[in-house]
């Protein structure tokens, strides 16, 4: 029996290496295919790319060669979203296989997922579902990072979720479980301002006391976001973490004290429906951008005369 | 029907298990909101539980428009919602891959009592369905014709051919491509002038996947190759249910679409 094909090499494009490309300090956008022609025309330099690693999970076709593309030229950062990592049952083996496997192909900047929940049994409920904070939950929850992290062999940068209910069973505070989370796992964090925010609103505590309350020094990546208001059961303002619209003024601010207390950290302008045309989203991060590089160059001065 | 639940291998107790609790009523609007949430200070939290019931079943409906946009187009959008709906309530996602949420939908679509009328509707959502496969199928150059005429005459009735990871096979008794390819653009739809009935051949070699439409006989062909009969073998098949096929012009459009990836020689 003899087999002929048209090239017999294909194995070559996956062993193929990127660039090393620094996040440091600058600010990024969710990566939509709809703008990749105009981000190659645009022939921009920094800023980086985020995208949902579960898009790129197919064997082929046009996701990977855009998503290879953009990595070629730009640092990218590898958001999960749906490893259920806040679930009560085990993760999903395969599903961890393929988010490896992602971050061994495009070798990312950062590599994060939520602190919230999508599967329960075989069901797939694609939404980032609330935990209780227990002592119990913050076990599980600790295994399952410790169980990404060794499959990945790199930090994970976790993400704190919006969230619209309370647990009545919760014995501590969102921030007290992240803080344990971070010491027991040894993980970074991804603070979402817009996350903060929303949840704030909907839980009835101030947002610059949850800041204060948060690790900040372990935080690798910010997202900031738009979100949309609606109404509670009594009427009162409920907001919802959209995706869909310019990040919030209320946002910005805090953003703004965040880097001021932390420096710069790479900052992610997430836009994931309702997406714009590419120069709007820019100026999205333009904006961002400016915030860093002002705390950037008020620290470096603050530096240069503590050595003069 | 869904398949049996897989337990976790542990069983969790109690209130540990506020999964079980959470999701009951996040496709079943009849279920109340579960009663280990609130909002803040015991506040009640009905339509802060709406929130998560609103994302899941919207998000998983948005996900279906998405595979299925000539069938949305074709029925208009409140209906297709509508449809969409009851599937997401009976069938939800069992991958947390939306790529591969909506096999089920084109067989919904063939039983479902306010689509009688277009009997085609439920091929048309099978090509959308084999459309999103072929775009996300695994990279592989195309076998070329000068493979193929490499191969000796007397050797060439043996040939297997192996399928493109992409090449996907749609047979319809309806004229489903025309009217898929009609409602897939955005140009304005006109009257569709043909009733015979058309499969389609999806392929892509490459980036861009493209659909064809195969002539009665030619799918019967292409099934049997796709599936690694021999040539000889799925020519006579073939030429039994259609005897003016022409074996060559179908091969060729098969090559021209880079249907398949490699062929192997018997013996």
């Amino acid at each position: 029996m003899s087999t002929l094909a048209a090239t017999p090499d294909r194995l070559a494009s996956a062993s193929q290496r990127f660039p090393t490309h620094e996040i440091d300090g600058l600010a990024g956008t969710s990566f939509k295919h709809q703008h990749l022609q105009a981000i190659l025309a645009d022939n921009a330099s920094g800023g980086f790319f985020e995208v949902h690693a579960e898009n790129y999970m197919g064997a082929g076709g046009p996701p990977h060669a855009a998503l290879a593309r953009i990595r070629e030229d730009f640092p990218v950062s590898l958001h999960g979203v749906c490893m259920s990592i806040g679930g009560p049952q085990p993760l999903d083996k395969a599903h961890l296989g393929r988010f490896r496997d992602l971050v061994r192909r495009y070798e990312p900047a950062l590599v994060s997922e939520h602190l919230a929940w999508s599967t329960h049994e075989t069901t797939y409920y694609n939404d980032l579902l609330p935990l209780p904070y227990t002592e119990a939950t913050v076990t599980r929850v600790a295994a399952h990072i410790d169980e990404v992290q060794q499959a990945i062999g790199r930090p994970l940068l976790l993400e704190n979720p919006s969230t619209y209910v309370t647990f009545r069973e919760s014995t501590m505070s969102e921030t007290a479980f992240i803080r344990e989370l971070v010491k027991r796992t040894g993980c970074g964090l991804l603070l979402d301002i817009n996350n903060v925010f929303v949840s704030a609103t909907n839980q009835n505590y101030s947002a610059l006391d949850y800041l204060s309350d948060f690790p900040l020094d372990h935080v690798g990546e910010i997202h900031l976001a738009g979100h949309a208001k609606q109404q509670d059961d009594e009427g009162e303002l409920l907001l919802i973490d959209s995706h869909d619209g310019p990040v919030s003024d209320a946002v910005w601010k805090l953003f703004d004290i965040v880097i001021g207390r932390s420096g710069p950290i790479p900052t992610l302008i997430e836009w994931d429906s309702a997406i714009p045309d590419w120069p709007v989203l820019k100026r999205e991060a333009a904006a961002a951008q400016l915030i860093l590089d002002r705390h950037s160059e008020a620290a470096s001065r603050e530096k240069s005369r503590a050595s003069a | 029907m869904q398949a049996p639940s897989k337990k976790p291998a542990v069983p969790l107790e109690g209130s540990e298990n506020y999964a079980a609790e959470f999701v009951p009523p996040l496709l079943d609007p009849e279920r109340e909101t579960p009663a280990l949430v609130s909002g803040p200070d015991g506040k009640a939290a009905m339509k802060r539980f709406n929130v998560y019931r609103n994302n899941v079943t919207v998000s998983l409906i948005e996900a279906l428009a998405a595979t299925f946009p000539a069938t949305a187009r074709i029925t208009g959008e409140a209906f297709f919602r509508a449809m969409a709906r009851f599937h997401v309530r009976e069938t939800a996602p069992t991958s947390p891959l939306l790529f591969e949420y909506g096999r089920d939908f084109p067989d919904f679509i063939a039983r479902y009592d306010h689509a009688r009328s277009m009997p085609w509707l439920a091929d048309v959502a099978r090509i959308e369905r084999a459309w999103l496969d072929a775009y996300h199928a695994a990279d592989a150059p195309a076998l070329t014709p000068e493979t193929l005429a490499s191969v000796p005459p007397d050797r060439l009735g043996d040939v297997v051919f192996e399928a493109h990871p992409a090449t996907r096979l749609v047979r319809s008794d309806y004229p489903a491509v025309t009217i898929f390819a009609a409602n897939r653009a955005s140009d304005p739809v006109g009257r569709i002038q043909t009733s015979a009935p058309e499969s389609a051949l999806i392929t892509r070699p490459d980036l861009e996947v493209a659909v064809r439409h195969l002539t009665p006989g030619a799918d019967i062909l292409l099934d049997r190759l796709l599936s690694g009969v021999p040539l000889a073998a799925a020519a006579t098949e073939a030429a039994s249910h259609c005897p003016t096929l022409d074996l060559a012009t179908v091969i060729a459009t098969a090559l021209d679409a880079g249907a398949f990836a490699a062929l192997h020689q018997g013996g």
